[in-house]
């Protein structure tokens, strides 16, 4: 076995000739897959919005900077022939048992809650994964609920959502999330008059 | 040592998981369901197959110094392929186990591999190597993700059949080591039976 002498010249140009290929190799696996990735997590969100609001023909979205919080959420608009019947909001909270947790709370105009999805979250497989909808139907207890006559919070900070078994931090995280969507579309649009955008 | 025996070696005789004890952090982490463990087993085996082949082509032109960081930049070009194309191409398994496939980096079983393997031995036998210690691994993995989902969820691949919870303790890490240290008996066991 011929190895090559571990002289410098030979180290350096070795890892450099290594490093630069491996460079290489990566750049153009990322531009294959940068347009699939990209699609798959649109494709998400899309069927997230599609979920939690009624039936529209037409989406418009807007970003709106929360009443707590630093990073804005993302509203959009669902009309039907041009009359607003819904408002899907990308929300979020920090507050999860393993870091962020990202969700799509859907209001009808009124301020009512539609439903809620989960879009990304870290939280322990076989616990805290019960927020998404595919695992428990836990989070179906939001559906159709006003926020300003039930409170989001969990039954053990008195409030009227049931925690999740061994998973209260999870629940509450998620309560989080909700609040925050409900705060931000009470404080930037009349629900009086329709929910439209001020 | 014949071509086979290379390949069967990794199911029971040198078991990464419970003979060899490699890799036990994947091993104890994402084996929460089998389903998770045979995504991560899997994942597992194909960045042992690139990285094991590639080393065991350029061996002779790395200078043995800075053979370990040369090892590195190639695993971990294979973990960020697998990551890239998982995240594009299946986006469900990449939910269940994108934040553990950048850990395959620093799973000491490829490193070991490509080490005390590829770097010595030709390319074919490198083949079969990493093939066989790859699905050893991901046998392990899997084993262990069903027990654990068996008695933690009372399922197994998703599918329950006793309706409730289950052992709350088999889902969380205790239950990890608890099943790991079953299935290292159990493996010895077997080790010892069939040498």
């Amino acid at each position: 076995m011929a190895k090559k002498e571990s002289t410098f010249l030979n180290m350096v140009l070795t890892l450099m000739i290594v490093t630069v290929v491996a460079s290489f190799t990566l750049a153009s696996v990322y531009n294959l897959t940068k347009g699939p990735i990209e699609l798959a997590r649109e494709a998400k969100r899309q069927e997230a919005i599609m979920q939690v609001v009624p039936e529209f023909d037409r989406l418009e979205t807007r970003m709106f900077l929360p009443v707590d919080g630093r990073d804005s959420l993302e509203f959009n608009f669902a009309f039907k022939n041009d009359e607003l019947v819904g408002v899907a909001v990308g929300t979020y909270t920090n507050q999860g048992f393993s870091g962020r947790i990202t969700a799509m709370v859907g209001f009808y105009p009124d301020g009512r809650i539609v439903d809620v999805v989960h879009l990304l979250h870290k939280e322990t497989p076989g616990l805290g994964d019960k927020i998404e909808k595919s695992k428990s139907d836990w989070s179906n207890q939001f559906r159709n609920v006003d926020p300003r006559e039930f409170s989001l919070r969990v039954k053990k900070d008195g409030g009227d959502v049931d925690a999740i078994t061994a998973a209260t931090i999870t629940a509450r995280a998620y309560c989080d999330a909700i609040q925050r969507a409900f705060s931000t579309f009470v404080a930037n649009l009349t629900i009086e008059e329709g929910g439209l955008p001020l | 040592m014949s071509q086979l025996q290379n390949f069967t070696k990794g199911f029971i005789k040198e078991n990464p998981v419970y003979i060899l004890l490699l890799g036990l952090c994947p091993a104890l982490g994402v084996t929460t369901s089998a389903f998770n463990g045979l995504g991560m087993g899997l994942a597992t085996t194909f960045v042992l197959l690139g990285s094991n082949t590639v080393v065991s082509i350029i061996k002779d032109l790395i200078p043995s110094k800075v053979r370990i960081p040369s090892f590195i930049v190639i695993i971990a070009s294979f973990v960020t392929i697998v990551q890239l194309t998982m995240e594009a191409f299946l986006p469900e398994l990449f939910d269940a186990l994108g934040l553990f496939i950048p850990l395959i980096v620093v799973n000491c079983l490829v490193l070991g591999r490509a080490e005390a393997f590829g770097s010595k031995k030709d390319t074919l036998s490198s083949v079969i190597d990493a093939l066989g210690m790859g699905l050893g691994f991901a046998l392990a993995l899997t084993m262990l993700g069903g027990l654990r989902e068996i008695l933690g969820s009372y399922s197994l691949f998703g599918y329950k059949f006793i309706p409730g919870d289950g052992m709350l303790v088999f889902v969380l890490a205790p239950g990890a080591f608890i099943g790991m240290a079953y299935l290292i008996v159990l493996f010895n066991y077997l080790k010892k039976k069939t040498t």
